[in-house]
């Protein structure tokens, strides 16, 4: 059986996708979700248990250089597609009270 | 002259012999927009005055050997996830509506370095995330053999737009299949090249370790020009590779014989659309004849292709997606109480359906708990899907797979059921997952006249073998015709 997706879970998905869905959203993704689940649970049948996880395909090397700074001041570029912005900073809602 | 009837490089011919301007060709693909764009619907944003404006100096170039290569004055289209110097790069999403990159795409720059004339941007499933080009946030693109059908997706304007002569050639992003999944349906040629071969520098990401761009154009010839001038090492992309072997044109040849070509036999199993297969089975018969070995073999990880593929690629594509917040660029929503509610609400209004469908699916795939289960299952299949690839390149040079289960779609048919819609890509999304290079050459029509494509597979850095097996197999199959003969159709 694959994980049943509760109310709870759902909850946390939307916490960590930085989502807001209305109830009758959150009622279609958890059950696209499950339908999802159930079928990748697929992956169950094959024994991977000798089997290292492949992240990258060529081996995974890091890819080095000297810390040296290599580019002018873009800031004016940066901020050029802001929402908001002030004094040459992104401008964000108030976070503290 | 018919303009159209050319190719990019025997455009680029006539260019160079003097026998037409750069601004002929860019005036053709200008006028076909004209005639086609409103069934069509390829491109998202055109830069015609631009356009005419680098023509002019593009011919300058040529006569003045700056521009000395092989496609200098040819106009080319541009998947709209690719970063263009300020010109506006949405991913087909209402986020980055507004978005204007301060910065070229590293295959940007190549373009422009060889004399090529960049036309427009194209429209493309929301973050290349879908197989129709429908979950666009701008309008579907319509497929210009029948506009009542999906262009595929996601590069869907891109190949369009190469099928309806409004582009002679046209750059692609390839994840699950992208790229030859679309050229399929639209009856062009399309290239997903081995994974670090073009740089990704520009390209809006969706899953890193899955994504990247490919030529899109109307024969193997063209695709393999545009490869060698998009390909090459980038230190802005840290998993960008060094290949001294970009020589793709010069060795393309017409003889196939001995060369040894697999077909895995799950392939072939239920869901495969008949008409399709029939197409299919000609092509392995032309091979056979033309004296290449064609066996057939079993493929034991066929089915669990497209769950490990989904999983790591919703995986990345939540974590490449969490930079949207409404913060540094794109969209924000107008009212919220407070930084989180910002956060959420942008993202909300801002992503469409199937992107939110996939952020979910790898944020809980991620999530603590389900991580092992789930993500850690699906990169321990990757292995093993990969180790039988290894052992199928021991034995053939290239191997052999229909582009799709069906022809294009109905438009409006794929969206209702996501599951359903992920289950075609099943020949596409494995080489994705195993880095290795694809493409997909016309191979038929089936009896409503859609295209069929057949896919080439190759091993990791044999793009050679690939042209060399579809050029060949090209030239044994002739003139597949255009979907805009006589201009009527769409």
């Amino acid at each position: 059986m694959a994980k049943m997706i509760d109310d709870e879970t759902m909850e946390n998905v939307c916490i960590l996708a930085k989502l807001s869905l209305t109830e009758e959203e959150k009622e279609k993704a958890k059950e696209e979700m499950q339908k999802m689940l159930d079928y990748v649970e697929k992956l169950d049948e094959l024994d991977t248990s000798k089997v290292e996880p492949m992240s990258h395909i060529f081996g995974d090397e890091n890819v080095f250089r000297e810390d040296v700074v290599t580019n002018g001041d873009n800031s004016e570029a940066m901020l050029a597609n802001a929402p908001k912005q002030k004094e040459n900073q992104y401008q964000v809602p108030k976070t503290i009270g | 002259m018919d303009l159209g009837a050319f190719t990019a490089l025997e455009l680029a011919e006539k260019i160079k012999q003097h026998q037409i301007s750069v601004l002929d060709g860019v005036k053709y693909v200008f006028d076909q927009m004209e005639k086609h764009e409103d069934t069509v619907h390829a491109y998202l944003d055109t830069y015609k005055k631009e356009a005419y404006a680098r023509a002019k100096e593009v011919q300058k170039g040529i006569e003045d050997g700056t521009y000395t290569g092989p496609l200098a004055g040819v106009p080319i289209a541009i998947k709209d996830n690719i970063c263009i110097k300020g010109k506006k790069t949405t991913c087909a999403s209402k986020i980055l509506e507004n978005f204007v990159p301060q910065y070229n795409a590293e295959v940007i720059d190549r373009l422009e370095k060889a004399g090529l004339v960049i036309i427009g941007k194209t429209n493309m499933d929301e973050f290349a995330m879908g197989s129709t080009t429908e979950t666009s946030a701008y309008g579907v693109t319509r497929n210009p053999w029948n506009p009542d059908h999906v262009p595929g997706g996601s590069s869907g304007g891109s190949c369009a737009a190469v099928a309806a002569g409004e582009a002679y050639l046209a750059l692609g992003s390839d994840t699950g299949g992208s790229i030859r999944q679309p050229s399929s349906y639209c009856g062009v040629t399309g290239i997903k090249p081995t994974y670090g071969t073009v740089s990704r520098y520009g390209l809006v990401a969706y899953a890193s370790s899955l994504d990247q761009i490919g030529p899109v154009g109307k024969d193997v010839a063209d695709c393999a020009a545009l490869l060698e001038i998009i390909a090459g090492h980038d230190t802005k992309d840290s998993t960008s590779i060094k290949r001294d072997d970009l020589d793709f044109s010069s060795t393309m040849t017409d003889k196939i014989v001995g060369m040894k070509f697999g077909v895995p036999k799950e392939y072939l199993s239920s869901g495969l659309d008949p008409e399709v297969k029939e197409a299919f089975m000609n092509t392995l018969k032309s091979l056979t004849e033309m004296g290449a070995i064609v066996e057939f073999f079993s493929m034991k990880t066929t089915e669990y292709m497209i769950p490990a593929y989904y999983i790591i690629a919703s995986a990345e594509a939540s974590s490449n997606l969490e930079r949207f917040d409404g913060v540094k660029y794109g969209f924000r929503a107008k009212e919220y109480e407070g930084l989180h509610d910002m956060y959420k609400k942008t993202r909300t209004e801002g992503f469409g359906e199937e992107v939110k469908r996939r952020i979910m699916l790898g944020s809980f795939v991620l999530s603590s708990g389900y991580y092992d289960a789930y993500y850690l299952k699906a990169l321990r299949t990757k292995a093993l899907i990969k180790k039988e690839f290894n052992e199928a390149f021991e034995k053939y040079d290239v191997l052999l797979a229909p582009a799709a289960p069906s022809t294009a779609p109905k438009l409006g048919e794929s969206l209702k059921d996501p599951l359903a819609m992920y289950l075609s890509d099943i020949y596409t999304v494995a080489i994705n997952l195993c880095g290795l290079p694809g493409i997909t050459v016309p191979c038929g029509k089936d009896s409503k006249g859609l295209p069929v494509g057949i896919q080439m597979i190759g091993d990791c850095f044999k793009e050679n073998n690939l042209f060399r097996a579809a050029h060949a197999y090209e030239k044994k199959r002739g003139d597949f015709g255009t979907a805009m003969e006589g201009g009527e159709k769409a």
